[in-house]
Order: C-alpha cells, then sequence, then structure tokens
C-alpha cells in the first residue's frame, strides 16, 4: 500500500514512503521532524498548518501526502534558512504574537501575499490573513507588521 | 526616595519573541519521545445522561497494537480542585455527551482508535437536564446523587439532594426598605450562553510512568503545580515522584487551567510503565470534553433614587456548571461575591447558584463569570441611566465605586482609576458626538461600559521565586508561572531588572518544570503580574543583598555606600570603583591572601496575601476578605448596524484599565486590544448550540466562528490608567481578563442607541436584531 514519494522540502530533497491516507501535516511533523506547521483543527478551519507547496499556501492538514510527490514544499524552516525575514524581524518589533501558535502559519500566508503584491494596503493584508486564525492577539500587531514591511521596498 | 524606573514600564522586545516568530518555541506536540512512545484513544459516551450498566472491553483488548484498556474499573477516583465531584472515568453513569467512559493504549493512533470501538457499553439512558432553571427545581433528576460525600473546601456549599452545587450568597444593608424607598425600580432577565476558549492548541498531554515509580507529564497547561497536586493526592504517589513540564501553551484562556485531560494520560501511563503516552484532543473533542464558559441566567432588580443614586440591588444568577462543578463552582462563588459591578451600593442580595445540568463541565475562563454578570449589570446601567433621564456616563461616575468605599461584602475597596477610566474612555470614543453613516441603510452609534473584577483565589495562593547566576553575570529567573501569550516572562524579567540593574539581554525566565522551578499556585485570575511578581521582586532584593553583602565584606566598603548600576557594583564615595557582576558572581572575589568571599549568587522569593480569608458568614457573605483587590476598567464601542440585514460592525472601540503600574506597557496594550476581540467574538457569534439530547451542533470553527482580521474594529484605542495597588511591584495589578468584560454589554448598548431595541441575550445576531425590529414595529402599529 506504501508509495514512495520525492519532492523538494525547504530546498532539499526528500525520498520517503507513505500510505495514501498520510496527511502532509502528520509526515511534516512526526516523520520528517519539521514542527513549525501546527495541528490547530484537522479541517482546514484554522490556518495553523499552512505551508507553501510551490509558492502557494495550503493546508497542510487537508493535504495529503501523496500530492505532493514532485513538488516543492517550504514551511518556516525553510524561510529563515538564511537568517530571518525582513517579515519576521518586523513581527518580532511590533510584539505581533502572544501564545505564538498561529505565528508560522500568519507568516507564510504573509510571506506569499508580500511576494505577490509587495505592496499591500490593510484591508488587502487582513483579506489574505482572514483564514488564519488567531485567538490572542485581536490581529492588530500582526496587521501592524505587514503594513511596516509593505511600505518598504 | 523615588527612583526613575529603567525597566519596569518601558517598552520592550517580549522575551519569548524570538522563539515564537522563529518556530523555535517548542509546544507539548513538538516534543520528540522516540520510538517507544503510544497513543491514546478515548471512548465517548454518545448519551447525555445514562446508567452504565456494563463496560466489555474483552475485544478491544485483542485487537492489534493494543497495550492496555482502561476505564472506572481500574480508576474510580474522584478528582477536582475545589469540589472532587469529577471522574478519570465514570464507573456508574455518563453525565455529558463525550464523556470519556474508557481509554485505549496502541503502538499507534490508528490502532488505538480502531480499538475504541470495539469496546461495548450497555447503557440506560436517564432523562437529560439542560436547562440550570429547570435542574434547580426540588423535583429534578439528580444528576450527582453523592454531592453530600464529596470533598470540597470548606468554603463551598454543596446542597446534597439537589443539583445545586454550591450557593454564594450576599446580605448587605436592607434591600427590602430600600426598595420602598427607591424612586425608580427596574427588574428583568439577561442571558449569556456557553462559549469555549477555542485556544489555537487543542489540549494535550504525553506521560511516562518510568519503572521507578516516578510519573513525568509533559501538559499544554496554566497550572503545572496544581496539576502535580492533583494527581499526586488521586493516585497515591508522593509528590517527589510526580513531575510537570510545561513547554509553551498555545493559547489558554482558562481553558488550561487546573486540570482536565491530563489524568486520562496519567493513569493510561501507569498501565504501560516505560513508553510515553500521548493524548491529544481533537478540535471536536475540545468542544466536547473540555470546560466551556458556564452559560448564565441572570435576574436583576435595581433601585434607584431621584438624585440617580442606586441604592438597591437584588441580583440572582443561575450558573449552568455543567457535569462537573470541580473548579466552576468557585466561579460562581467569586462572582457572587462581586455581582454588584464596579459600584458602591448600600444594600445588596445576591443569590448565585451552581447548578449541575448534562452539559459538559464548565470551569474558568477569561473574565471568570465577570463577562457573564457585566452583561446583565452594565445593560441595566444604560436602562437605567435612561429611566430617570441620565447620561450613562455620568451615571455610571456616580455610582463608581471610590476607594474606601464599602464592596458587597462589606471590605472597603482598594485604590482604583475607575473614573479616570471611564473619563478617557468617553474622550476617545467622543460620547455625545453623533457620527452618520454614508449609507443611509445603516445607523451609527455608541456603547459604553464600566467594569471591574477581582482574582478569585484560594486565600493561601502563593508564589516562590529563584534567581541563580551564572559566570557571565547573566541570570535565571526560576518561577512556575506560565507563559500564555500574556507577557508573563517579560514582566518577571523587567522586574529582576529593575531590583538588580541588569540589563533584559542577560536575563532568561524559564518556564515550569515542578522538578526544578519553585511553587506557583495556578496562572489564572490575572494574578501573576501581582503574585509572581511579587516573589520575583524579592527574590532579586535577595540576590542584590547578597551581592552587596559579598562586596562589603571584600572591599570593607559599607555596603550602604554601594548600588548597582548596568549590572555592575558601583559606590557612592568612590566613583572609580566599578565591579562588574561576572567578576564574582559564581567565583567570588580573590583577596591579598588568595583566598575568595562570597561565592554563587541564588536569590529566593515568594509571596502569599496573608490578609486574605474565605472564612465569611454563609448567609450573609460578611465576616472574611475573599478578593485582594479589584482591577477596574471601561469599555465603548462605536457600531454601524446594517438595518436591512441585521448585520453589526464594530467600527472603534476604546477600553481603558488600572493597571496600577504598566510593567510591560506595549504588552498591557496588547492584551486590551486581544481580549476586546475575543469579547467582540462572545458578543456577536460564538455561542454553543446543542441539540435536544445534549450533543453539541457547532463543534467545530465553520459552525462555531470566532473574530478573522477582517471581522475586527480598524480603529482601536488602548488605555492604561496608573492608580498604583500598595502591595503590588512596582504598584502593578492584574489586566489581562478585564479586557473582554466590557464588550457584550457595551454592544448591547450600542444596539439600543442605534435602534431602540434591547436585545438581553447574546450573541446579538442578525436574526435577534431584525426580529427585534419586527416587533418594534408591531408594537407601534
Amino acid at each position: 500500500m506504501k508509495r514512495e514519494i520525492k519532492f523538494t522540502l525547504n530546498g532539499e530533497p526528500v525520498k520517503i514512503d507513505v500510505m495514501p491516507n498520510e496527511k502532509l501535516l502528520d509526515v511534516l511533523r512526526d516523520r520528517l521532524g519539521v514542527k513549525s506547521p501546527k495541528h490547530g483543527c484537522g479541517r482546514g478551519e484554522c490556518g495553523a498548518c499552512t505551508v507553501l507547496l510551490n509558492g502557494k499556501t495550503i493546508r497542510s492538514c487537508i493535504t495529503l501526502a501523496i500530492e505532493v510527490d514532485g513538488q516543492e514544499i517550504t514551511t518556516l524552516e525553510g524561510l529563515e534558512k538564511d537568517g530571518m525575514t525582513e517579515l519576521q524581524k518586523s513581527f518580532l518589533e511590533h510584539n505581533s504574537f502572544q501564545c505564538g501558535f498561529c505565528a508560522p502559519g500568519m507568516t507564510l500566508t504573509a510571506t506569499e501575499l508580500l511576494r505577490k503584491n509587495p505592496h499591500p494596503d490593510e484591508e488587502e493584508i487582513r483579506e489574505a490573513i482572514a483564514g488564519n486564525l488567531c485567538r490572542c492577539t485581536g490581529y492588530k500587531n500582526i496587521v501592524d507588521a505587514i503594513v511596516d514591511v509593505s511600505k518598504k521596498g | 526616595m523615588t527612583k526613575e524606573l529603567k525597566y519596569v514600564g518601558k517598552r520592550a522586545v517580549r522575551l519569548d519573541g524570538l522563539e515564537k516568530v522563529t518556530a523555535a518555541a517548542k509546544y507539548v506536540d513538538d516534543l520528540e519521545f522516540g520510538p517507544a512512545m503510544y497513543y491514546v484513544a478515548v471512548l465517548e459516551s454518545p448519551y447525555a445522561h445514562a446508567i452504565i450498566k456494563s463496560i466489555d472491553t474483552s475485544e478491544a483488548e485483542k485487537m492489534p497494537g493494543v497495550k492496555a484498556v482502561l476505564s472506572g474499573k481500574d480508576f474510580p477516583e474522584k478528582f477536582g480542585l475545589y469540589l472532587k465531584d469529577n471522574s478519570i472515568f465514570p464507573a456508574d453513569r455518563v453525565r455529558y455527551v463525550g464523556e470519556q467512559v474508557a481509554a485505549v493504549v496502541a503502538e499507534t493512533p490508528a490502532q488505538a482508535k480502531a480499538a475504541v470501538k470495539k469496546i461495548k457499553v450497555e447503557y440506560e439512558p436517564l432523562p437529560v437536564l439542560q436547562n440550570p432553571l429547570e435542574a434547580i427545581k426540588p423535583d429534578a433528576p439528580l444528576i450527582h446523587p453523592d454531592l453530600g460525600k464529596y470533598e470540597v473546601v470548606p468554603w463551598l456549599y454543596p446542597q446534597p439532594g439537589t443539583n445545586i452545587a454550591h450557593v454564594r450568597k450576599i446580605r448587605k444593608g436592607d434591600v427590602d426598605k430600600a426598595f420602598e424607598e427607591a424612586d425608580y425600580i427596574l427588574e428583568d432577565w439577561y442571558h449569556v450562553p456557553h462559549v469555549v476558549h477555542a485556544p489555537m492548541e487543542t489540549h494535550i498531554s504525553v506521560a511516562l510512568f518510568s519503572y521507578d515509580g516516578r510519573l513525568t507529564m509533559w501538559n499544554s497547561t496554566q497550572s503545572p503545580h496544581t496539576q502535580r497536586n492533583i494527581i499526586a493526592n488521586s493516585l497515591k504517589i508522593p509528590h517527589k515522584n510526580v513531575r510537570v513540564i510545561a513547554p509553551y501553551v498555545g493559547g489558554g484562556f482558562g481553558g488550561k487551567a487546573g486540570i482536565n485531560m491530563e489524568v486520562i494520560a496519567a493513569v493510561a501511563a501507569m498501565k504501560v510503565p516505560g513508553h510515553p503516552v500521548k493524548l491529544r484532543w481533537t478540535r471536536r473533542q475540545e468542544f466536547f470534553n473540555t470546560s466551556q464558559r458556564q452559560e448564565l441566567y441572570a435576574h436583576i432588580k435595581m433601585g434607584v433614587n431621584k438624585e440617580g443614586k442606586i441604592i438597591a440591588l437584588k441580583h440572582e444568577l443561575f450558573w449552568d456548571v455543567g457535569a462537573s462543578a470541580e473548579y466552576g463552582s468557585n466561579v460562581v462563588n467569586a462572582t457572587g461575591f462581586s455581582a454588584t459591578g464596579p459600584y458602591y451600593i448600600p444594600n445588596v442580595y445576591i443569590d448565585s447558584f451552581a447548578v449541575y445540568t448534562n452539559r459538559p463541565p464548565c470551569g474558568a475562563y477569561r473574565g471568570f463569570g465577570y463577562s457573564e454578570f457585566h452583561f446583565g449589570i452594565e445593560s441595566h446601567m444604560d436602562r437605567m441611566a435612561k429611566m430617570i433621564g441620565m447620561d450613562p456616563v455620568e451615571f455610571r461616575r456616580k455610582n463608581a465605586i471610590r476607594r474606601g468605599q464599602s464592596v458587597a461584602y462589606g471590605v472597603e475597596m482598594n485604590p482604583t482609576g475607575i473614573l479616570e477610566c471611564i473619563d478617557k474612555v468617553a474622550e476617545k470614543i467622543e460620547w455625545g458626538k453623533e457620527d452618520k453613516s454614508p449609507d443611509p441603510t445603516k445607523v451609527r452609534a455608541k456603547g459604553f461600559a464600566a467594569v471591574w473584577k477581582a482574582p478569585a483565589m484560594p486565600p493561601n495562593e502563593s508564589s516562590a521565586a529563584f534567581i541563580k547566576f551564572s559566570e557571565d553575570g547573566s541570570i535565571n529567573i526560576l518561577v512556575s508561572g506560565m507563559e500564555l501569550g500574556q507577557g508573563f516572562l517579560t514582566a518577571m524579567a523587567k522586574i529582576a531588572a529593575e531590583e538588580l540593574q541588569l540589563p533584559l539581554e542577560k536575563i532568561r525566565v524559564e518556564l515550569p518544570d515542578t522538578d526544578r522551578n519553585p511553587y506557583e499556585w495556578q496562572t489564572v485570575a490575572s494574578h501573576v503580574t501581582w503574585s509572581c511578581g511579587n516573589a520575583v521582586r524579592r527574590a532579586a532584593i535577595d540576590a542584590r543583598n547578597q551581592i552587596l553583602n559579598t562586596v562589603s565584606r571584600a572591599y570593607h566598603i559599607d555596603k550602604a555606600n554601594l548600588y548597582l548600576e548596568d549590572g555592575k557594583v558601583k559606590c557612592y564615595t568612590d566613583p572609580e570603583f566599578e565591579l562588574p557582576f561576572e567578576k564574582f558572581v559564581i567565583d567570588g572575589i580573590e583577596m591579598p591572601d588568595g583566598t575568595y568571599r562570597g561565592g554563587p549568587i541564588m536569590g529566593h522569593g515568594m509571596f502569599m496575601p496573608e490578609f486574605t480569608s474565605a472564612k465569611v458568614n454563609p448567609e450573609t457573605g460578611l465576616g472574611g476578605h475573599p478578593n485582594v483587590h479589584y482591577t477596574t476598567g471601561a469599555g465603548a464601542v462605536e457600531i454601524e448596524i446594517d438595518k436591512e440585514t441585521g448585520r453589526i460592525r464594530v467600527i472603534k472601540m476604546a477600553e481603558a484599565f488600572d493597571a496600577g503600574k504598566a510593567i510591560n506597557p506595549d504588552l498591557v496594550e496588547g492584551q486590551i486590544v486581544g481580549g476586546f476581540v475575543q469579547g467582540l467574538g462572545t458578543a456577536l457569534w460564538e455561542e454553543v448550540k446543542f441539540d435536544e439530547n445534549g450533543r453539541i451542533l457547532n463543534p467545530n470553527f465553520t459552525d462555531y466562528k470566532i473574530p478573522t482580521a477582517l471581522d475586527v474594529p480598524r480603529e482601536m484605542h488602548p488605555i492604561i490608567v496608573e492608580v498604583p495597588q500598595p502591595d503590588g511591584p512596582f504598584g502593578a495589578r492584574g489586566i489581562a481578563e478585564h479586557t473582554m468584560i466590557p464588550v457584550m454589554p457595551a454592544v448591547a448598548n450600542a444596539v439600543e442607541n442605534a435602534l431602540g431595541i434591547r436585545i438581553k441575550e447574546v450573541p446579538i445576531t442578525p436574526e435577534k436584531i431584525l426580529n427585534a425590529l419586527k416587533e418594534k414595529e408591531q408594537n407601534k402599529q
């Protein structure tokens, strides 16, 4: 039943046998030790498990691992390989997160937005991150940090 | 001597910031436990109320990968924080849908789940009670027939033979006489349904029972020491052999206070020594089988005289605490003492009932019951103000409690900045200034609320701290308060930084580990900045004294002439003298003869509020000192309602709280904004819906909406007021929970100001708005 898949994970080639029903999130966390995507709801509703598939955000809790065969997956570990990004620095400076559980997913979603649209306005930012739930912050310091980055460059 | 503060009250990057933005922060599920780990799955009750006639686990035991099957036969122990009415596994009856009846330990999660399905349970269904007003009736079926046999703290009063787990009464002055004298009287009912905490991280516990008889647990918890205490007592393991390690918590809000599903992991581990076992709740289980917020039906009767002074209040609170009151009974207790709201009222009658139903157990939830009763009180305040023809803000100012006036249980009010909070919020929201929507189908209006809250704690709650130095002059602060996101670590670091004059970069604050870190009761009640802050401050003063003693002994300088600055010891009388901490805090100071003075500097401190007492007259609530102090505040919203759809948008908010002294001003503002938005969820959208059999209908984020980035006001004004708390560290008191409390009534008051309709039941949905408008139209005709 197991099938070998190959994909690129944070720039490195990965080869792994997976069951057809294994979720990408579980493979990343439990089998490959990549812990930044979090388990929040298991239904694609909260965004804590967000990763980038070929640069686009997906919910890894409702994505089957076999679906990423031949694709490119990026998690927060991959983004910060060469040091913190400007966005991460801005989040740090703004004390954007409280409990921090939503932070990796939020960071990937905002990264995707800034790559597509380097100068979004506040409403575009809110629209983009509306699928990433945060129970602590009221989103203000998260949005402010992204706005700051959007004004640069 | 007032010295200018260098660290306390200044903005700073939070201590846990870097870990969290880089995903270096570890939550329980991020830890690795190796290939020996087993997984736990739980069999849940399909019935809200039923007798368990038999449990047959024989087929489950034969399933592949199964290592153990557990049920109430193995672990009949009762547990609880205040009232031991909760079961690890119920032996005789289930009391809510989703209650754990049995559990399987297996090699993989899938094997555990498959085996759970093979457990056979025979039930005999019983009548299901879902409404506290029904369950409190004398002829209602009993949910806990053994209520009289449960262990309970002396200041709670279960009523055996009823469904009343506790009643807190206040009888101050003479309400009957006062109502006779009142010029205006208004009475009405208010209803607040169950809501859930919805932390992004669900409950999770990993437990390892090793062959030496030690139980080690890694829990997502606000209460590591309290969990250790409950587990050690319930399972008869010496405290020294129970270790609770608490990595970062992905959101608590009261839901991870006390103990919950962690007991299941603990007993499962005991069945499979040497193997760590993991139990992680699904989002669905997080709704069905953790503590929810109590539902409240409140009846308020208020009497006011011609001058606009409140002279009488009768407040009856009927709380649905669900199937267990082990923690929720204290919510009922705490609110019973405080259900006047932040007002001086000479004649008060309060009955606060904890009523069992067949809904999930309820417990601590940010606000600890104060959000729920303030919805009624603060709605009522607006209505009374209108009745007597006074501006609602002025009416609140006139009745706001002042320092030295007596609270409902007869103790003097602490110093408070409530008037300043009210005034600053009124100014920021531009109270009295009309704002029109450019869209004619929409109306705008403002609503106001004032609030207070005291930490609800046993009188002997306490905190302790160690501070240890390293060779380079940096310190590790060991405490067992929990960083939930509120900024606890940063607050403790700043308090120590101030007393030791040590830059923040040289300070780490450690997350709890009950083997290593000293005692903390729990991170609840918005009290750790105050309580643990006092302990850390004393530990820092202790370390400072050790530093000064060592230097004084070695250099023969009078201690009074020494002071600390930038991580160095300096001397008032000798400006040349400068000794950096790293020169001596571990290795001591070398004397001319080659001997050394000093040794590792290690400060310790503890704090217990020795002035509190829960010993009150049960019939009047008077005679004790159940609360340490109150934090006051105010909040206001400006809303825009679409008259055609009933949809409400909050476009602006202002909230002010008297933090005494904001140790972390920017993080206090973060609490105000975050708490406001959590409150907004409960005002507009959030409600746990049950079917007639007690099953939750919306146990997910599609059907239970929490606020997104699009749902929050674009204009938010967090305001800090600082009237020092005399016994707080640098004058600080807590504010984190309080920030939620004004929102429900402020929105309801704004709705009335906008449309002339009074909604007495949250959440204020478009449906309720449109129905109320329809009713208003019909009444006109």
